[in-house]
C-alpha cells in the first residue's frame, strides 16, 4: 500500500484533549438565548419560547363553526364544541382573508401556502418563498439539537407545510418508531442527568466538517448557476450541523418536563379517521416530549393534508370527494358528513393544545411559553373559498399574549397573524406578505400591552 | 448510400406521426427489393445536460448494501425527503431538489448510525479488510487500506490522495481522542457519508478529445449513469475499473460494459426501480384500503399487488424479452395466497406463474390490483384517477389539474346515484369540468368492473355496468379492447422512450433538443421489436448519453420548458388544454 502522506500543510484539529470528559468545553451563551423575552427561572435563567404550527385540512362549515360573540367567552358553535376543554387557551379567528390577486385561485394550495408563505402561488407545483417556521427557525432555532422538527399524522413522508424554499421541502416525520429514535436515541443528551461528560465524537465530527467542506468547494466550481445554489444549500446544513455540534459540547440545561418515553410501536398505513387520531397522538407526545427536553423549538405538526383524504368507516367519500359531493342539508344548512370530518380535526386539536398545556414549566406550562400558529386550505372547501379563512393560535408566548378570544379579522389580510406571530419570536421584519396579503397590521386585540 | 440513408431519416421523421406501421411497411418494402435496409446514424446533435442528482432513497439504500451489505443497510432508512414527480418520474426530481438544513442533520445522523454498524463487532471482520495493531489506538496503514476502498465505492471514483489523507488523519485524530481504532474509522466514514459528492451524484465534464470544442462526461460520471440505469446503484468495482482505464470511452470497452451489465442478475432490481417510478408505485408506501369495504385488502395484500406487477414486467420484458406492448394484453402473470383472494382463483403457495383464463376480464397491466387499486380511493374506484393515470404513465399525456377558480356549488352528487358513470354524470353536465372529465372517464369507466381494491364485479348497486368506451379515436366494447386500444396506441411506445431516457440521462427530456434523439431511439426500437434490453442498450451507447451538451446550449436550455425546475416552471401561467409533452 502507498504511504500515506503525514506531512499535511494545515492543522485543521481543534487542540485539546477531551479524553471521555476530563475537561469541561465551555461554550458563550449564544447571543440568540439573551435576546429572548421569555419570562425566566428563579434562578434567572430564561426559559426559552416556542413556535409551533398545526394544520387541519378542508375549512369549516361556516354556519356551526364561526361564533356568533366575539372577545372574550365567545359561544362554542357545534363543530368547535370539542375546543371547550381547551378554549381558554385558545384564539380563534375568523373573517380573516387570503388574496390570490391576479393568481389564480388554486384548489386546496393557495390557501395554505399564503398563510404559511405570505405569497400567492402562481400555479400548483409553485411554493414561493419559505415557510414561516423556516423564517421563525432561524431567529430562536440556533440553541438546539434540532432547528425545527416537523411531524405529520398521516403516515405520508410527502406531507409537509415546511419548505426553505420551492424545490427544499423539511420532509416530516412519518413513522412514530423512527421519530422516536430520531429523537431520543443515539445522539440525545439528557438535559436532567447528574453528570455530562462531553462525547469526543462529537468534536471529531466538527472538525472534520472542515474537511467535507473543503470538499464540496472543490466539486462546486465544476457545477452550473442552479446546481451551485443548490450546494451552496447543503453548505448552508453543513454549517448548521457545526452549530449543532458546538451544543452538544455543552452541559444542556436541566428540564423539569423532560422525561424519557417509551419507544413506540408503529401503526399501520392509512387514513381512517381512528387511526389518523391515534397517530396524531403518538406523533404529539413524542414531538413534544422533544420541546419539553428543549431538542427543538420550532415544531410543525400536520394533522391532515390540504387534500384530506381521511376516510371516515362506513362511509364511500373520503374528507375532500364529501366537501365537493355532499349536498349541503337543507334543514342542518350544512353538509354533516364533511362536518364529521371537520369536528374530528377540532378533536385532535384540542388534544394538541391541552397536550401542550400540561407539561409544566416554570410556574406554568409549556403552553405558555409557546405561541402555536394553527392554519387550514379553505374555508368552504366545496367551492374552494379561500375568503374567511379560519386560524387558531394557542399559548401565551410567556405571558405577552392574550388567550380565551375570538377575533373578527373584518375582511383583513390573514397574512396578519402570521406577521404577529414574527414579531412575537422576535423576527426584525416591518411587514410580512406580497401584493394584497401584504400587512404592517398586528393582531393587537390578542397583545398584552 | 448515404444520401439513401438521410433520406430513410427524413421519411421516417414524417412518418413517426403517422405510427410505426408506415415504418415497418417501408422497412420491408425494401428488403423485398433486395436492398439492405441501411440504419439511420444517430443526430450529430445528440447531447445531454450535466446533472447534479439527489440520490433517491432506494440508491442510498442500495449503495450501502452494495458497499456493506444489506444488514447494514437495512438497520437505517435513508435521510433523503421525497421527490417532486417531474415529468412523470420521482427520478428526474432530483435534478431539482434541494436539500435543507433539517434533511443535512438527518443525513449526519444516518451517516453516524451506518458507520457505527460498519465498526461494530459483529461487521468489523468482514467488512474492514485488516486489523489494527492495537485497537485502542491508530492505526495509519489500516484506516487508509479501508477508507481509500469504501471511500471509492461510495464518491463512485477513486479518492485522490489528498483527500484520502485527510480522511485517515481524521480517522487518526479520532482514533487518539476516543482511544478507539474503530471509533475513528467511524467517524472518518461519517465524513465521507456527509459529503455532497457521496449525496449528489454530479456529472463531471471534461473535453472530447475527438471533437476538442465538445464536452464529455468524464469515464466515471458515465460509469455512474450507466450503473443507476441500469442497476438503480453504484458502479461495482469492475465498472469502476473499466472507467480507471479509459474503457468506457471507447466503443468496444463501452459495449463490453454495457452487455455485462445487461446480462447481469442485477439488471432486474434496475428495472424494477425503474418501472416502480414509471408506474406511480410509491402511492403504495401510504395507500390503505378501508377494511370494512374490502375486507380481505390488507397491507399485505397490497405489498403483493405491487410484486405481481413488478414480476410480470421484469418476466414479460427481461427474462422473455417480449414485446413492450403485449404487456399490456398479456394474459400471464404470477400469483400468490395473499392475491388470489382478490382475484378470486385458487392458487398454491408462494409465488408461481399464473396465466388467466382466456374468458377472463383480465388481461395486461391496466387489469392488475395493483393499477386498479391505487388508482382508487381508499373507499371506492375512481374512472376519473384510472383514465388520468393511463393517460400520464403509458402515454406521456399530461392531464390538466381542475382549472383554477372552478365553482364547484353546482356539483352535488345524486345520494341515489349507483354507479360511478350517474356519479361522473354530475361532472360531465358542468361545462368547466367537462372537459377534462371526458378525457380521462370513458376509458376509467371501462375498468368499472373492478372495484377499488381491483375485484372483479358484475353490477355496481345492482345496476349494469356500461364498459364500452373510446380511447383517442379507437371506440371498444370492453375490458379488452380497451386493453388492445392501449396496446396500440401510437404514443405508447415513444412514451416509454421518452421516460427511459429521462431515467438514464438523469432528468426530462428537452422537446427542443432530444426531438430528434428521442425518435432515432423509437426508431429503433420499433426495428428491434419493441424489446426492452434492446432499447436500453442503444440508450447506454449512444452518444446522447455520454456527450454534454455544450455550455452555450446548456445555458439556453435553461430557458426551455422541460428542464426548468418545478418552481420555476410552475411560475409560468397553466395552460388549460390537454397538453402532450411528445
Amino acid at each position: 500500500m502507498k504511504k500515506l502522506d503525514q506531512k499535511l500543510s494545515r492543522r485543521r484539529f481543534l487542540k485539546g484533549t477531551l479524553h471521555g470528559g476530563a475537561v469541561s468545553v465551555g461554550l458563550p451563551l449564544l447571543n440568540v438565548f439573551l435576546n429572548e423575552n421569555g419570562t425566566a427561572y428563579a434562578d434567572g435563567m430564561p426559559i426559552p419560547q416556542r413556535f409551533g404550527t398545526w394544520s387541519w385540512g378542508l375549512g369549516m362549515s361556516e354556519s356551526i363553526f364561526v361564533p356568533k360573540k366575539t372577545g372574550p367567552n365567545f359561544d362554542l358553535p357545534e363543530e368547535i364544541a370539542a375546543l371547550a376543554p381547551v378554549q381558554e387557551h385558545i384564539n380563534l379567528y375568523t373573517n380573516f382573508h387570503v388574496f390570490k390577486d391576479d393568481a389564480p385561485n388554486l384548489c386546496h394550495h393557495s390557501g395554505w401556502v399564503v398563510l404559511r408563505s405570505g405569497i400567492a402561488p402562481t400555479a400548483r407545483e409553485n411554493r414561493p418563498g419559505e415557510t414561516i417556521d423556516v423564517s421563525v427557525a432561524r431567529q430562536i432555532g440556533n440553541a438546539t439539537r434540532f432547528r425545527s422538527l416537523s411531524a405529520t399524522a398521516t403516515g405520508d413522508v410527502r406531507d409537509s407545510f415546511s419548505y426553505e424554499g420551492g424545490n427544499s421541502v423539511n420532509a416530516p416525520e412519518w413513522s412514530p418508531l423512527r421519530f422516536y429514535q430520531r429523537l431520543f436515541g443515539d445522539g440525545f443528551q439528557d438535559p436532567n442527568a447528574a453528570t455530562f461528560t462531553p462525547d469526543p465524537r462529537v468534536m471529531v465530527r466538527k472538525s472534520a466538517l472542515t474537511a467535507v467542506q473543503e470538499e464540496a468547494q472543490k466539486l462546486e466550481k465544476s457545477l452550473g448557476a442552479e446546481d451551485r445554489q443548490r450546494l451552496d444549500q447543503y453548505f448552508t446544513g453543513l454549517r448548521d450541523l457545526e452549530r449543532r455540534f458546538d451544543l452538544q459540547l455543552t452541559k444542556p440545561d436541566p428540564r423539569e418536563a423532560c422525561v424519557m418515553l417509551e419507544e413506540p410501536m408503529d401503526l399501520p398505513t392509512g387514513l381512517d379517521a381512528d387511526l389518523v387520531a391515534k397517530r396524531h397522538r403518538m406523533m404529539t407526545d413524542l414531538m413534544l416530549m422533544a420541546v419539553a427536553c428543549d431538542q427543538t423549538r420550532v415544531f410543525n405538526m400536520f394533522y391532515a393534508s390540504a387534500f384530506s383524504a381521511t376516510t371516515q368507516p362506513g362511509y364511500d367519500k373520503p374528507h375532500h370527494t364529501a366537501t365537493h359531493e355532499e349536498a349541503v342539508d337543507p334543514v342542518l344548512g350544512y353538509q354533516p358528513r364533511t362536518s364529521w370530518y371537520t369536528r374530528r380535526a377540532m378533536e385532535e386539536w384540542a388534544y394538541y393544545v391541552q397536550a401542550l398545556a400540561d407539561f409544566k414549566e416554570g410556574d406554568g406550562s409549556l403552553l405558555d411559553n409557546s405561541f402555536i400558529y394553527a392554519t387550514t386550505d379553505q374555508s368552504f372547501a366545496k367551492i374552494h373559498a379561500i375568503d374567511g379563512i379560519p386560524m387558531f393560535s394557542a399559548g401565551t408566548a410567556g405571558g405577552r399574549v392574550k388567550t380565551g378570544l375570538h377575533i373578527d379579522g373584518a375582511g383583513s389580510p390573514g397574512c396578519r397573524l402570521g406577521y404577529t406571530a414574527q414579531k412575537l419570536m422576535g423576527l426584525d421584519i416591518e411587514n410580512w406578505g406580497d401584493k394584497s396579503n401584504n400587512t404592517s397590521s398586528d393582531i393587537g386585540e390578542i397583545l398584552v400591552t | 448510400m448515404v444520401k439513401q440513408a438521410e433520406m430513410m431519416n427524413t421519411v421516417l421523421a414524417k412518418t413517426k406521426a403517422a405510427g410505426s406501421v408506415m415504418l415497418m411497411l417501408f422497412a420491408v418494402l425494401l428488403v423485398a427489393c433486395g436492398q439492405q435496409p441501411s440504419e439511420p446514424a444517430e443526430p450529430e446533435t445528440a447531447a445531454s445536460p450535466l446533472r447534479t442528482r439527489l440520490l433517491t432513497g432506494e440508491q442510498y439504500s442500495n449503495t450501502i448494501a452494495a458497499v456493506f451489505g444489506d444488514d447494514v443497510a437495512n438497520s437505517v432508512l435513508p435521510p433523503i425527503p421525497p421527490m417532486d414527480r417531474t415529468d412523470g418520474l420521482l427520478a428526474s426530481g432530483t435534478a431539482f431538489v434541494g436539500v435543507t438544513s433539517d434533511q443535512v442533520s438527518q443525513i449526519q445522523q444516518t451517516g453516524a448510525a451506518i458507520a457505527a454498524r460498519v465498526v461494530d463487532e459483529e461487521h468489523r471482520d468482514f467488512l474492514i479488510p485488516c486489523s489494527p495493531e492495537s485497537i485502542a489506538a491508530a492505526d495509519t496503514t489500516c484506516a487508509g487500506l479501508f477508507l481509500g476502498e469504501a471511500g471509492r465505492l461510495l464518491l463512485r471514483r477513486p479518492l485522490e490522495e489528498s483527500r484520502l489523507a485527510e480522511l485517515v488523519q481524521i480517522a487518526d485524530y479520532a482514533a487518539e481522542q476516543t482511544e478507539d481504532f474503530y471509533d475513528g474509522l467511524a467517524l472518518a466514514l461519517e465524513a465521507i457519508l456527509i459529503s455532497p459528492d457521496f449525496v449528489f451524484i454530479a456529472d463531471r465534464a471534461e473535453p472530447d478529445p475527438e471533437a476538442p470544442e465538445q464536452e464529455r462526461l468524464d469515464s466515471y460520471s458515465v460509469a455512474s449513469r450507466l450503473s443507476f440505469l441500469l442497476w438503480n446503484a453504484p458502479p461495482d468495482d469492475a465498472l469502476l475499473q473499466a472507467a480507471e482505464s479509459g474503457e468506457l470511452h471507447t466503443e468496444e470497452g463501452l459495449a463490453r460494459s454495457v452487455d455485462r451489465m445487461l446480462a447481469s442478475a442485477r439488471l432486474e432490481e434496475g428495472m424494477r426501480a425503474f418501472f416502480d417510478d414509471l408506474m406511480t408505485f410509491d402511492e403504495f408506501e401510504s395507500l390503505a384500503k378501508d377494511p370494512n369495504v374490502y375486507p380481505m385488502v390488507t397491507g399485505t395484500t397490497l405489498e403483493h399487488a405491487r410484486e405481481q406487477t413488478l414480476r410480470t414486467v421484469i418476466d414479460h420484458l427481461i427474462t422473455r424479452e417480449e414485446d413492450y406492448r403485449d404487456l399490456f394484453t398479456t394474459k400471464k402473470t404470477f400469483m400468490s395466497m395473499q392475491l388470489a383472494t382478490v382475484y378470486d382463483t385458487p392458487t398454491r403457495q408462494g409465488w408461481v406463474p399464473f396465466e388467466f383464463e382466456e374468458d377472463s376480464p383480465r388481461l395486461g397491466l391496466l387489469t392488475h390490483v395493483s393499477f386498479l387499486a391505487v388508482n382508487s380511493h381508499s373507499v371506492r374506484s375512481s374512472p376519473t384517477l384510472r383514465g388520468k393515470a393511463l393517460r400520464e404513465t403509458f402515454l406521456c399525456q399530461k392531464v390538466p389539474d381542475p382549472p383554477p377558480d372552478v365553482d364547484f356549488s353546482a356539483l352535488i352528487e345524486a345520494e341515489n346515484a349507483r354507479t360511478a358513470k350517474e356519479r361522473l354524470a354530475a361532472h360531465n353536465s358542468n361545462p368547466s369540468c367537462a372537459g377534462c372529465h371526458l378525457v380521462t372517464d370513458p376509458m376509467g369507466l371501462s375498468l368499472e368492473n373492478f372495484d377499488g381494491a381491483g375485484r372483479f364485479r358484475e353490477t355496481e348497486n345492482g345496476a349494469e355496468l356500461e364498459i364500452a368506451g373510446e380511447l383517442d379515436g379507437i371506440f371498444y366494447e370492453d375490458i379488452a379492447g380497451l386493453a388492445q386500444a392501449t396496446r396500440n396506441h401510437p404514443k405508447l411506445s415513444s412514451c416509454l422512450v421518452n421516460r427511459l431516457y429521462a431515467y438514464g440521462t438523469g432528468g426530462p427530456v428537452s422537446l427542443r433538443h432530444d426531438r430528434d434523439t428521442l425518435a432515432w431511439f423509437e426508431d429503433r426500437f420499433v426495428a428491434n421489436g419493441y424489446k426492452l434490453p434492446a432499447l436500453l442498450r442503444d440508450i447506454a451507447l449512444s452518444g446522447a448519453f455520454s456527450s454534454v451538451r455544450s455550455a452555450e446550449t446548456r445555458g439556453n436550455i435553461e430557458d426551455s420548458f422541460p428542464i426548468k425546475s418545478p418552481a420555476e416552471r410552475a411560475s409560468a401561467q397553466p395552460s388549460l388544454a390537454s397538453v402532450e409533452n411528445q
